[in-house]
């Protein structure tokens, strides 16, 4: 700063230090929740903290995390998708249907060549984000309840293929990749790996993930700076929908069968996720590095709950106290912020 | 109309009243008395609108003394005010759209029946009774929303009017009213008048405040600069000179002196709008903006111009008329095209133009980011643009790294515009420009633009304050109800011409 600028009162180092830990509230508690279960799970059991059992949490929630990928695009534009565990579930038995499935299962579907069915499954997890995306920005229905409907239309399309039954063969490579392993690793967590980092990658270093911030942080702002506020939130809605296609076709792998209402739970489980890892329900704020962070959080106490003897009657409860904690603490943080925005204008 | 002789009704004296440093009023004295209408006249930020709230009940912290019929009151609240028998209609339209209009009518006091359910039948007639007072006859069992805003707004005047109020306060009743409607209005406030009714009526056109009213009160910078009765002799000028003022304290800000507009016709034309329509905020607008020309937009508030920015940007979209750039027809589907069409906006609220949470770097980029990059950002490219912006146009502090929301009113104004600078665009649309803003920086804005006019940029200034606009236009024209009223152009211009004209 050279002589004739204006100085610029520096605060002291505590009110610095403050500030500081209330802009990161949003980051740090989930790490210090994370830190906190491993450290409670690793004392109630001796065989909870080993690697054999941190590839079994991975492999756990790497089907959350695929979902909760395109979740957190959504919700980084203060938006929500509440079909994307509908439109996993969709997806996966649209691949069963064009897939021969074995004598015993009876359904009348249609089976073609692996690929093929493969592609339709994407084009049907594509076709049903766009359909999301065209009601909520051309329309103009909210994203909450125009994805319940969507949330409906996925199960009615399951419903309707599966009529009731369970579907068990998937295409070769989507068995491969969602049961086999390669040099030990299983495949789904490279390709849960390989979405986190080229979605960190697209939301970090790409003019599109700028977007997807700035029409979170500020729509209004946004649109007045020019940027297509319809397209960004419409691709969003397509993204996520194309994330749960992919985790529900891998999914069916992982689990060995593909059935109505099979991933009913992801929903709550990938929502979940992002908000526990710190994304801000109000858009904007957080990233994939939160998302992880959840993951893991998330995966730490699904993992132990089962290690520790309690009534897993008990464990929904849990869950669900902690899901409360966590949006607690992140609506709290938004208040911190605001609140200290305020103070530095007066 | 001269019959100023009842007993006081409300006493107001020595009434001062501070937001923050801001002193809105200072030791005003005012008399209403009954059975009179009393017009209130001023420019925006006089303070009259601050002494009506006081009145009502919606500022309970102020100083000075306030008697109703010789007895002193202080009102904490509005509903304190309405059971002392006063009421009052806010500028802004306070309806609910999807309630039938007897609802409306009687919003908070519906009738009941014995068993204390509403009464609708009752509810029903007695609406229909009143509106047909106002001389409007229309189903009292329609959706509001779907009658226009002239109707929505008389329809909310009825629901303070037939209050029973012995004082009635209206801020601003005519703005959406066509003349038959007002001729209406101003009949039903007669027939208030003559039953002993009081009434407040406040107005910036004063044609409407000239024919209605018994005496008019004054306002300038939050004192009363006088109360007089309206006489044959008191006209528009009379009224515009002492809401100007003269005085030594305001000479160099007011403009009393002319300005001679310098229009530049043989510049080519960058923007041109020909009968552009949009129901209800404006219509049949035509206009052109030269290449190197500041045109400036007056109007009071509400008289459309928001609503044609906001339509020359692509964020609202005219019912019909065409816009042409550079002489070829566009259609500006949304935002961005205007964007891509060279066509840049300055809204007039800082919060709906920035980003409070982000570095001031990421806020200059935002409307530039796809010149920088196709697919991924260039964080160097950006702060390099940002920086040589905060130092062209002196935003303190001096860093791009800065959260937005730490920074100065004034320094976020400047990076709203620092936004569009970074290349330079075909048009320049700036909504309220230098609203809020101190004489400092209101002076770095005027550097700004009419730097940006040397670079044979057309720009439109819209705003509703006089200064603004003189003190940046090269030609103004001036908006009224939603059409244009009136166009200055290569010749003198004073303050007082301009409001004449609005």
């Amino acid at each position: 700063m050279d002589a004739g600028s204006v100085d610029v009162e520096r605060p002291p180092a505590s009110v610095r230090w403050s500030n500081w830990l209330r802009n990161q509230l949003r980051n740090i508690a989930p790490f210090i929740t994370l830190l906190f279960l491993v450290l409670f799970f690793s004392i109630a059991s001796p065989t909870f903290a080993t690697v054999g059992n941190l590839a079994n949490i991975l492999q756990q929630v790497s089907v959350t995390a695929i979902i909760a990928v395109g979740l957190t695009f959504v919700i980084l534009t203060a938006e929500i998708d509440l079909s994307v565990a509908a439109i996993a579930n969709a997806t996966a038995i649209v691949l069963t249907f064009f897939t021969l499935q074995p004598d015993y299962v009876n359904i009348t579907n249609v089976p073609l060549v692996g690929v093929l069915a493969i592609l339709l499954a994407l084009a049907s997890c594509f076709v049903l984000g766009l359909v999301t995306a065209f009601g909520v920005t051309r329309i103009g229905i909210p994203s909450f309840i125009m994805t319940l409907a969507m949330m409906q239309i996925g199960a009615g399309i399951s419903a309707v293929l599966v009529r009731g039954q369970i579907a068990y063969t998937v295409p070769d490579l989507i068995l491969t990749l969602g049961s086999k392993s390669i040099a030990g690793i299983p495949w789904i967590i490279i390709v849960a790996a390989l979405f986190l980092l080229a979605s960190h990658l697209v939301l970090t270093y790409t003019r599109f993930g700028r977007y997807v911030y700035m029409v979170g942080g500020n729509r209004e702002a946004a649109e007045y700076s020019g940027v297509n506020v319809r397209l960004i939130i419409g691709s969003v809605m397509v993204i996520s929908a194309v994330c749960s296609g992919v985790a529900g076709m891998l999914g069916v792998a992982y689990f060995g069968s593909a059935q109505q209402n099979e991933f009913d739970t992801f929903l709550l489980d990938a929502i979940a996720a992002v908000v526990v890892g710190g994304t801000s329900l109000f858009g904007g704020r957080g990233g994939i590095g939160n998302t992880i962070v959840g993951l893991f959080v998330l995966g730490v106490l699904n993992n132990g709950l089962d290690y520790v003897k309690i009534d897993s009657f008990l464990k929904v409860l849990i869950r669900g106290l902690i899901l409360l904690a966590a949006l607690i603490i992140n609506i709290y943080a938004e208040r911190l912020r605001t609140a200290q925005t305020a103070a530095s204008k007066s | 109309m001269s019959d100023v002789s009842g007993p006081a009704l409300l006493e107001l004296s020595g009434i001062s009243k501070a937001f923050g440093g801001v002193q809105a009023l200072r030791d005003v004295d005012f008399t209403l008395r009954a059975g009179e209408i009393h017009g209130l006249v001023g420019e925006n930020g006089a303070g009259k609108s601050t002494l009506m709230k006081i009145i009502a009940g919606a500022h309970a912290d102020y100083a000075g003394e306030m008697r109703i019929d010789g007895e002193p009151a202080h009102f904490r609240s509005s509903r304190d005010a309405l059971s002392a028998g006063i009421g009052m209609v806010h500028q802004e339209l306070s309806v609910a759209p999807d309630l039938s209009v007897a609802e409306n009518v009687f919003l908070g006091m519906q009738p009941m029946t014995r068993l204390g359910a509403i009464a609708w039948r009752e509810m029903y007639h007695a609406a229909a009774r009143q509106l047909h007072n106002l001389g409007l006859d229309i189903d009292p069992r329609a959706r509001l929303g779907a009658f226009p805003i002239g109707i929505q707004q008389l329809v909310e005047l009825s629901r303070v009017l037939f209050s029973g109020a012995r004082i009635i306060i209206l801020d601003e009743p005519t703005s959406a009213l066509s003349p038959p409607e007002i001729a209406r209005l101003f009949e039903v406030l007669r027939k208030l008048k003559e039953g002993g009714r009081s009434i407040i009526f406040i107005s910036h056109f004063l044609e409407d405040i000239l024919k209605i009213s018994d005496e008019i009160t004054i306002f300038r910078n939050g004192r009363k600069i006088v109360t007089a009765p309206v006489t044959p002799a008191t006209d528009k000028a009379w009224i515009i000179e002492r809401m100007i003022g003269s005085g030594r304290e305001d000479l160099e800000e007011s403009y009393l002196g002319e300005i001679r507009l310098d229009s530049r016709p043989d510049a080519p034309v960058v923007l041109e709008a020909e009968g552009l329509s949009l129901a209800p905020a404006y219509r049949d607008v035509s206009l052109k903006v030269r290449a190197g020309e500041v045109l400036g937009i007056y109007g009071f508030m509400g008289c459309g111009q928001l609503e044609l920015a906001r339509t020359l940007f692509g964020k609202m979209h005219a019912d019909r008329g065409t816009l042409r750039l550079q002489d070829r027809p566009v259609r500006l589907a949304n935002t961005a095209a205007a964007k891509r069409a060279g066509i840049a906006f300055v809204p007039e609220s800082r919060r709906s133009m920035l980003f409070a949470e982000e570095p001031v770097y990421k806020n200059v980029s935002i409307s530039i980011l796809e010149r920088l990059s196709r697919l991924l950002l260039k964080p160097e490219a950006e702060r390099r643009l940002a920086g040589e912006q905060v130092k062209a146009l002196g935003i303190r502090p001096p860093s791009v790294e800065a959260r937005l929301g730490a920074l100065s009113g004034g320094n976020q104004q400047k990076v709203a515009l620092a936004k569009w600078l970074t290349y330079t665009p075909r048009v320049l649309v700036l909504s309220e420009p230098t609203r809020g803003m101190d004489v400092g920086a209101k002076e770095d804005v005027v550097k700004i633009v009419r730097g940006l006019r040397d670079q044979s940029i057309g720009i439109l200034v819209v705003s509703t304050e006089p200064e603004t606009v003189l003190s940046l236009a090269d030609r103004v024209l001036v908006m009224k109800k939603g059409g244009i009223a009136r166009e200055f152009a290569g010749e003198a211009i004073s303050k007082d011409r301009l409001l004449a004209a609005a």
